[in-house]
């Protein structure tokens, strides 16, 4: 029942996996090896992490968390994950079972925060009460919360699992704004700062395709279903449009973000240092913020304040 | 054979046998943001699918951003 006709480009073995943008095959252990390799570049042309790194993995119960995570240990770093429980219903409830089983099955350690245990607030309830988008309430929640536990934690790294996908689909939706400021720190590292860990992205070399069959190929079981959330989302569009130019011309999708990085983010330094001037720190928590106080404790006194939303009063009535 | 889909999840049959490719085309879905699954396995582009396969077609797309 193996597959008739393609095979590895490395060893001529039947192959498991088409990569239209290196024009070839893979059998398992050769696409493993390309993975590996890609990180291994990533780490290297970009100079994301030294070897005494300590490392703190955001970790979300999905694919490229989980395949970060796994790639990192494999290729011999120290790594240690952090899972943020948002409160979105039933989907929250299961994508932190995956990544505490990950973490049980390799005895990995695991670091977990509950927004509604710790914070009194989750994510339908805040996009609830400041009437922003959901994903908007959700991505200033983690950023914050992953922030602080890799300082407070003692971490030198902060890894996420931002793909190459999430990284194009980013800086399309900047470019089509000419959105400066953020096209200028659309980098895969961001350098520690006061108030600020290192935060580094691994996986900006590879697809989301390619994540997702890592995980297949490695039997890492992650949550396959979207979050009700999410659903229609202008980030989601800009994926589907790149595929669908990826469909026609493989490589679209590397040469618009990894050029980017070689031609045009060099460009934007100046304005990216300017960027980072002048933050003073938060009155409630001490974090770095532009005003007096920082948006997330301005977020939780909004939301912890509301009485709990359910998560299908949220998702209901989006595009 | 049998194709289960996601988000939502269902199931459906398909007569007969198909590459991998082919399939994916029919169902209009793109080869760049979904996987072949056959009994744990990744079926590749070219690979055949039997007409009593059950296979999973997965798609990798996530929104967070």
């Amino acid at each position: 029942m193996t597959a008739v006709g393609s095979k590895c480009r490395t060893c001529r073995q039947p192959a498991i996996i088409d990569l239209p943008r290196h024009n070839a095959n893979f059998c398992a252990e050769h696409f493993l090896e390309l993975c590996r390799r890609q990180v291994t570049k990533a780490i290297e042309q970009f100079d994301l992490l030294e070897r005494d790194d300590k490392i703190l993995v955001a970790v979300s119960g999905g694919k490229d968390s989980l395949a970060v995570w796994d790639l990192l240990i494999e290729l011999g770093y120290q790594a240690d994950g952090l899972y943020v429980g948002l409160g979105i219903g039933e989907y929250s409830d299961i994508s932190g079972q995956y990544a505490q089983r990950f973490a049980d099955e390799r005895g990995l350690t695991l670091i977990t925060i509950s927004l509604r245990g710790e914070y009194g607030y989750d994510i339908p309830t805040a996009s609830k009460a400041t009437r922003r988008v959901p994903c908007s309430a959700c991505g200033l929640s983690k950023r914050h919360l992953f922030d602080k536990a890799a300082l407070d934690g003692g971490y030198t790294a902060l890894v996420t699992g931002h793909n190459l996908d999430d990284e194009a689909a980013v800086l399309l939706g900047n470019t089509i704004r000419w959105e400066i400021d953020y096209l200028a720190r659309q980098l895969p590292k961001l350098e520690a700062r006061d108030g600020f860990p290192k935060k580094v992205k691994p996986l900006v070399r590879l697809t989301e395709r390619e994540m997702a069959a890592w995980c297949v190929v490695r039997g890492i079981d992650y949550l396959v279903d979207e979050c009700p959330m999410a659903a229609g989302n202008r980030h989601l569009g800009h994926k589907e449009t790149l595929n669908a130019i990826e469909a026609q011309s493989p490589g679209t999708k590397a040469a618009f973000y990894l050029n980017f990085l070689e031609r045009m983010a060099p460009l934007l330094a100046d304005h990216h240092r300017h960027d980072q001037e002048a933050l003073g720190t938060c009155n409630t928590c001490g974090s770095p913020t532009s005003g007096e106080v920082c948006a997330f404790c301005r977020l939780v006194e909004t939301a912890s304040a509301h009485e709990p939303v359910p998560v299908e009063l949220v998702t209901r009535g989006r595009r | 054979m049998k194709v289960l889909l996601r988000n939502p999840t269902r199931e459906i049959e398909i007569d007969g046998r198909r590459r991998v490719h082919a399939l994916l085309t029919e169902l209009g879905l793109n080869r760049e943001s979904h996987l072949v699954i056959r009994n744990g396995t990744l079926v590749p582009g070219d690979g055949e699918l039997h007409a009593d396969d059950t296979i999973e077609i997965r798609p990798v797309i996530s929104g967070g951003a």
